[in-house]
């Protein structure tokens, strides 16, 4: 306290505490509505004192004061600080306020760069409060209870108090600190008085075990002292059971470090050849053997491992075709997405859905047509947490050909349906205009008619309802035509 | 053989469990212990309750279930044919540890992994039982993170994100042929399949029921994922690679790189030699060019010539370096996306200069007074009354800003 400040001001404010926010707002909102200027008003705290509050003027009749809305919650934290001057200047910045409303969104002011760092500050000390108090528990059975000593650097007992409340619900427990003390009995919270560091327990049987923690999960051989140092001060480290053990870890790292290094390779432990005799025993070396596929689910089985082009490495899975295996009719689409994937089955992602749908009403049996894609492995850029499609190459197509023909031998349908230009790339060998040619049966060589439409995914693309339900109609006459064909 | 004490496992099942870099205990439900009366909260920021001196933050009780186990992964100290001594917490065990470490506040909850012993199901049901206990008998509503074993049933891996906070899945490596040579018992494929199986659970259990409309809780911190760096010679252009396919693929709210440290009794086909820390720092800030920065993967080394990141300076300044065409940017004018790309710039620092400038145009010291350092700034950006005219295009650009900054650097 400046006795010499408080001579020079006019106006006298005395608050209650250091944590007397709700003095400090009231007397701030008379002294502003009184245009009392931050220069003539002194603050101090005198907690229990006899001296009458200072005589502040009242508030005139009908004035507002308005301030930006989150002002108090900035002011509320900052109030927490230990600098005494902060009464003051938070004073400052209320004044300024009133013909700045924009202030606080000014980060480069001076007056909002020091308000920030002051709640930084108290943020920061709540946030180590949360971290390093260190209950010791005293008592047992229904005299258990934790109590703890704790040094924080400014006023944020009662901030933190709720904190504890909620996490320490089923616990008795006692937080004393220099200058007040928080007490919960289990649903009471009480808040008192600051005491001493010899009116807590100096010891708790669990801080061994804590200790012994603590120097087993440091790794030698990463010593990074300065970042510790960093995130926990040393400040802290004399209420810290754990941190008496760091001088003697630091000194010993290098050694230790080396020690690990130097320690060579040794024989196997003993168990071990048993071990793997037990678990892993040697089989013999498959070799690949594709083209001894004589059913579709040995097909699927020898596709599971294919490497016949990169794709692989990026997805989940290869997803081969579904269906009965004596179909009469097969659906070649594109490649599986994101959710075929993650499932390893064709059309289940939202093309699908609609595939499945108006199969449907076109009266065409899902579970008697078999589905496959011209590519069986999703390829994609990855962009944040999504991925998104990206096409299949020539080269991509031409190497999946190999199962997409092994597929048409072993099923031996009447006909096949290329959804949209890849599969029909596939299945003819040669880039043809889909628009162009929808609805048309191409005959190839080998006598296997195939029916050309597009992608249904094609449809989901449309924004606009009637256009999409336009291209609805069309793929389900195409769908129509398809049953058609069947049975033809 | 002895019996040994907890205290005993403890130091075993710990040193055993200090290799796994994951440890945050962030991004979970907002939960406490209000209404059941019980011990734990968890809100939404993790907290770090101690700090060792490597530095790294211990938030959670991490430890193994046991370090017995039938794999022999040529990077882990706890494979079949180590040498290290060997223990195994019982249930009771950990659950005591985990409520007597949390009711003094030295943790924020659990990290349980452990050795595969006889076979996956029956080491995954015990490590469920940990967290059913702790959450049904102890009722404790703190943080729990289990380590789910990729070839464990699907039941049971359900079964663990009713109890679990977050769960995981190690890939190990960055590429199936560094696991199948490093990890010759375990198969790539079936990590991939267990991801992409908890994403769609995940997924699945998001969507409000018919019948209830209520969420139904599983795993709500999402799952994450560790890679060992280092071990094999994959370049860091493929470890991001890796990371952006994860990422992107399963959903994982972070991939954790755990720069190869050398373990007593190492085997042969391993590196002997320290963890190369930097690289693994490296690795980290250019994850989070992915993740907040708006950077896509194959841009952050494009233009490099070896595909590693530079370990002199930061893969934001280093790829500013590269593409100096796109610089400088004015900083009151330019938008959100064009100022996280400047070097020196955070995410918090964009935001204050788009709110300040709505209300003034910002000189170099403005911005300055915003961010930690104007030395890696000055020569990207346009400024009232600053323009760094050539300075941009200058050679010796980089070692310039690289002096200017070493003072500042943590390590």
């Amino acid at each position: 306290m400046q006795p010499a400040e408080l001579d020079l001001a006019r106006y006298s404010v005395r608050l209650e505490s250091e944590t007397d926010f709700s003095g400090w707002r009231d007397a701030a909102r008379r002294l502003a509505l009184n245009e009392i200027k931050p220069g003539d008003v002194s603050w101090h705290v005198a907690a229990g004192s006899d001296q009458p509050p200072g005589d502040l003027p009242a508030v005139p009749v009908g004035a507002q004061l308005v301030v930006p809305r989150d002002f108090i919650e900035h002011a509320e934290t900052a109030f927490c600080h230990s600098d005494p001057s902060r009464f003051a200047f938070l004073y400052r910045l209320l004044w300024r306020l009133r013909t700045e409303p924009k202030l606080l969104a000014i980060a480069s002011d001076p007056d909002t760069r020091r308000l920030e760092a002051m709640e930084k500050a108290v943020r920061r000390d709540s946030h180590k409060m949360h971290a390093f108090v260190r209950f010791r528990k005293i008592g047992d059975g229904d005299e258990e209870r934790y109590v703890a000593w704790f040094e924080p650097d400014h006023f944020i007992v009662e901030r933190n108090a709720d904190f504890f409340v909620r996490r320490f619900t089923g616990m008795r427990w006692t937080i004393l600190t220099p200058y007040a003390s928080a007490d919960w009995d289990g649903e009471r919270l009480a808040i008192g008085p600051g005491s001493a560091k010899g009116d807590a327990p100096d010891q708790d049987d669990t801080e061994a075990l804590w200790r012994t923690y603590f120097e087993n999960i440091f790794n030698p051989a990463r010593l990074k002292v300065k970042v510790m140092q960093k995130e926990m001060p040393k400040k802290y480290w004399r209420n810290l059971p754990e941190a008496s053990l760091i001088p003697g870890l630091i000194a010993g790292a290098d050694k230790a470090a080396v020690a690990m290094i130097a320690k060579m390779p040794t024989t196997p432990a003993p168990h071990h050849a048993k071990v793997q005799a037990r678990h892993w025993p040697k089989q013999p070396v498959e070799t690949p053997q594709d083209g001894d596929a004589s059913t579709i689910s040995e097909l699927r089985e020898a596709a599971k491992g294919c490497r016949r082009c990169p794709l692989w490495r990026d997805a989940t899975q290869t997803v081969f075709g579904e269906g009965p295996d004596n179909a009469k009719v097969i659906f070649v689409g594109e490649q599986p997405g994101d959710q075929e994937d993650l499932a390893g089955k064709p059309f289940v992602g939202p093309a699908g859905k609609v595939f499945d749908a108006i199969l449907d009403d076109a009266g065409v049996d899902r579970q008697k047509v078999y589905v496959t894609n011209a590519v069986k492995h999703f390829k994609f850029e990855p962009r944040g947490k999504r991925r998104i499609h990206s096409k299949p190459n020539a080269g991509e197509i031409q190497a999946c050909r190999w199962w997409i023909d092994r597929e048409f031998e072993l099923i031996k349908p009447d006909l096949a349906v290329a959804l949209g230009a890849t599969a029909a790339l596939s299945l003819l060998g040669k880039a043809i205009a889909v628009t162009k040619m929808r609805g048309q049966v191409i005959e190839r060589k080998d006598g296997l008619r195939v029916f050309i439409t597009i992608h249904p995914s094609f449809i989901l693309r449309i924004h606009e309802p009637a256009d999409k339900e336009a291209e609805r109609e069309r793929f389900l006459q195409d769908m129509n035509q398809v049953k058609r064909l069947m049975v033809a | 053989m002895s019996v040994l004490t907890v205290r005993e496992k403890l130091a075993i099942l710990s040193d055993a469990a200090k290799y796994d870099a994951s440890c945050a205990s962030s991004g979970s439900a907002k939960k406490d212990s209000l209404k059941s009366g019980g011990i734990g909260s968890t809100e939404g920021m993790g907290i770090c309750h101690s700090y060792a001196p490597d530095g790294r933050c211990i938030s959670l009780l991490k430890i193994l279930l046991t370090n017995f186990c039938i794999y022999d992964c040529s990077y882990c100290i706890n494979r079949s044919s180590s040498n290290v001594k060997r223990a195994r917490f019982s249930v009771d065990e950990v659950v005591k540890l985990t409520m007597d470490f949390y009711r003094r506040n030295y943790i924020e909850g659990l990290f349980l992994s452990s050795g595969v012993i006889r076979s996956p199901d029956e080491t995954m049901g015990e490590m469920v039982e940990v967290a059913r206990r702790l959450r049904l008998e102890e009722k404790f509503s703190g943080y729990i993170h289990l380590k789910t074993i990729p070839e464990s049933s699907a039941e049971l891996v359900e079964k663990a994100g009713l109890y679990a906070d977050r769960l995981s899945i190690n890939v190990e490596l960055p590429t199936d042929e560094g696991v199948k040579k490093l990890a010759p018992e375990k198969k790539p494929e079936t990590i991939r399949l267990s991801m992409a199986r908890l994403r769609q659970t995940m997924e699945e259990k998001a969507e409000p029921t018919l019948r209830t409309k209520k969420r139904e809780r599983f795993a709500p911190g999402g799952q994450s994922t560790q890679m060992i760096v280092g071990a094999d010679k994959t370049s860091d252009d493929g470890i991001l690679h890796t990371s952006a396919r994860l990422y992107g693929s399963y959903h994982l709210r972070r991939v954790y790189y755990s720069a190869f440290s050398p373990i007593p009794d190492s085997s042969s086909s391993l590196p002997l030699q320290k963890p190369p820390l930097m690289r693994e720092h490296r690795l980290y800030q250019a994850d989070w060019l992915m993740r907040f920065y708006g950077f896509s993967q194959p841009e952050i080394l494009a233009g490099s010539s070896d595909g590693m990141l530079d370990l002199a300076i930061d893969p934001k300044l280093a790829w500013a370096l590269r593409n100096r065409g796109q610089f400088p940017v004015d900083i009151n004018r330019a938008d959100r996306e064009s100022l996280l790309r400047v070097p020196g710039l955070g995410t918090k620092v964009v935001a204050k200069i788009l709110e300040t400038r709505r209300h003034r145009r910002m000189r170099l010291e403005d911005v300055g007074r915003i961010c930690q350092s104007i030395a890696k700034l000055r020569p990207f950006i346009i400024a009232e009354g600053w323009s760094p005219g050539a300075l941009t295009d200058k050679q010796g650009l980089r070692d310039k800003i690289v002096r200017s900054c070493e003072q500042l650097s943590l390590f």
